[in-house]
């Protein structure tokens, strides 16, 4: 190649124009913004909460005593019920998600498929303080029911013990309560990746002598599978982080209960924060914040990880 | 099913042999009578009336949009997986009517097989996973499912190119063979009757020629009805051939119907003899 050979326009050097450098200079600026707010928000917490992970060490994780009498702060219970309850929910809206997806994309005619995503997103635009008090004032004498219906027929199941008389402010409300928060997330995610699946494939399975049911499960569920399974993690990180609606319908109890979802005492480290928020002197708001730091690492993780999933399904799905 | 009064008055022009005696004493195994097709209100099809012998070839050919591949997918029930889709008349399989009431579409499909004019392999699924697909999505059950495996896809003519990456995805194989993949996975069903809707019009040349030879393979034991827009495949492989024309907004009909031999050499419709020599279409 000749020396004097030289690109007729560089294109780096074009981006001269004014409008361009200012465009540039603004979106990049936002980008930039968005990241530094997390990152700030992160060192700022880990700022305030770094006194209580120093006084309390690593019990501050796996031990189960909350005290501010005692100075000691420990948030294994809510830890766990923040996990239990979310996985309360997911097992429930997961299946119920997929099905209305399925019949939104599949089965129902073009109008009921409109309504029908209307509705499911205003339901994602509800505020969780007003389910929070729904759930708390209409809901949960009906879900009691259900959980006496369970431990009445099923009580032979450790799964469906209750020690106590009542059934109610229980993870498993809780977690129904979750599960009408997710369901939307998931449904929404859900709908997107089916309605993606190639309609060819859909014939193909019909052609091939396949039900409703076969084609969902046969040819639907395998090719969404990774949007779906991205849809569960953000509905995930929405169950971690609820506060205000887990703190009206579940009881705060520093013991770890994992294996007794009917009985009324649970924990979720979002909604203790938020109990405990208003009283706490400053040694306690240290604590606090610790607590929101383990919150954050822990979303920001699963968030991150559905972010992976679904973006790498998309790629699949449009390769 | 939107069941709509025909009030249209357009007639197929020529409209002989019904009963195909061209064919000899054959039976008739799949027969349509007076088939109309509606899409909302839209009428698309008028009065189709075709008997398909057994284990013969039948090919529609015509101009795009004049009504074929909607024709043939009356002929197993795909037709009313559309929205607002409407028909009239009946489709005889083995003498019976297929749009009789109770009975189940799911059954009629995997008496008709399909195989559609894009290579539609499942892409979730391994090769063999592709051919025992139908099982699956239909509950069936067979013995061996090795023997099967290999026996479809020795009929559609890609066991050998196959045998040692049965367990590879079908995504993996060429245009070609994806499409006689999909040829092995209605063939797992063991259809009496397959369609089969321009199956070879994304493959090259060289792919063309192998399906063809196979649809001649299959044409021995069973029955295929194949639109194609290619006429020489139509004169190549089949036996009969029907010629479908759609007038500006009228309904798509069948203009001719007949022995291919004839019916490429000895047009008796003049708008089938400037079709069959390329002067429009």
């Amino acid at each position: 190649m000749s020396e004097n050979l030289k690109p007729r326009v560089n294109f780096e050097t074009a981006k001269t124009r004014l409008g361009d450098r200012l465009f540039f200079g603004s979106t990049s600026g936002a980008a930039l913004f968005a990241f530094a707010i997390v990152a700030l928000i992160l060192f700022f917490l880990g700022l305030r909460a770094w006194p209580a992970l120093q006084s309390q060490g690593l019990s501050f994780i796996y031990g189960s005593t909350w005290s501010a009498a005692d100075g000691t702060y420990q948030i294994m219970p809510m830890l766990v019920g923040s996990i239990v309850v979310a996985t309360i929910g997911l097992i429930i809206s997961t299946p119920l998600s997929i099905a209305v997806a399925f019949f939104l994309v599949f089965v129902a005619n073009a109008r009921v498929a409109k309504i029908g995503g209307l509705m499911i997103d205003l339901l994602a635009a509800l505020p969780s303080i007003l389910i929070g008090f729904w759930g708390a004032t209409v809901f949960t004498p009906v879900a009691a029911g259900w959980a006496q219906v369970l431990h009445d027929h099923f009580g032979f199941i450790p799964l469906f013990q209750n020690s106590g008389p009542s059934f109610t402010r229980s993870p498993f409300i809780a977690g129904w309560i979750l599960a009408i928060m997710m369901a939307p997330i998931i449904t929404s995610v859900a709908r997107e990746v089916m309605s993606r699946v190639d309609k060819e494939l859909i014939n193909a399975a019909h052609a091939l002598g396949g039900t409703t049911f076969s084609t969902l499960r046969r040819v639907v569920l395998p090719t969404s599978r990774g949007g779906i399974l991205g849809g569960i993690l953000l509905a995930l990180g929405r169950g971690l982080g609820e506060t205000i609606a887990i703190l009206y319908t579940l009881n705060l109890i520093f013991k770890v209960n994992v294996l007794r979802p009917l009985e009324n005492r649970g924990g979720s480290v979002a909604s203790m924060i938020a109990a405990k928020f208003g009283e706490a002197d400053s040694a306690e708001i240290h604590a606090l914040m610790a607590a929101g730091l383990v919150l954050f690492v822990m979303t920001l993780l699963v968030n991150v990880i559905a972010t992976g999933i679904v973006q790498r399904a998309e790629r699949k799905m449009a390769s | 099913m939107t069941l709509m009064e025909n009030t249209d008055a357009v007639l197929p022009v020529t409209h002989q042999n019904v009963e195909p005696q061209f064919l000899g004493d054959a039976f008739n195994h799949l027969e349509a009578r007076d088939i109309n097709v509606w899409f909302g209100a839209r009428h698309v099809l008028n009065d189709v009336t075709l008997a398909f012998p057994e284990n013969s070839v039948t090919a529609l050919i015509g101009p795009s949009g004049c009504g074929k591949s909607t024709f043939i997918r009356t002929l197993n029930r795909m037709h009313e997986l559309i929205p607002n889709a409407g028909l009239t008349g009946e489709v005889l399989f083995n003498g019976k009517d297929i749009y009789a009431p109770g009975t189940d579409p799911v059954s009629v499909r995997l008496g008709i097989g399909m195989v559609f004019q894009k290579p539609n392999p499942f892409p979730t699924m391994t090769i063999r996973g592709n051919v025992l697909s139908g099982l699956r999505l239909s509950n069936s059950r067979v013995r061996d499912e090795d023997a099967l495996v290999e026996s479809c896809l020795t009929r559609a003519s890609i066991w050998n190119e196959v045998k040692d990456r049965l367990d590879a995805p079908a995504g993996s194989l060429s245009g070609g063979q994806q499409q006689r993949l999909c040829i092995a996975r209605s063939l797992a069903l063991a259809p009496d009757v397959l369609l089969m809707d321009e199956p070879c019009s994304a493959l090259d040349p060289g792919s063309t020629r192998r399906i063809e030879e196979t649809i001649r393979e299959l044409s021995e034991s069973m029955t295929i009805v194949i639109v194609t827009h290619n006429m020489q495949q139509a004169q190549r492989i089949s036996d009969q051939t029907a010629f479908f024309l759609a007038e500006d907004g009228q309904p798509g009909y069948v203009v001719e119907f007949g022995p291919t031999d004839s019916l490429f050499s000895m047009p008796n419709d003049p708008r089938t003899e400037d079709y069959v020599n390329g002067r429009f279409g």
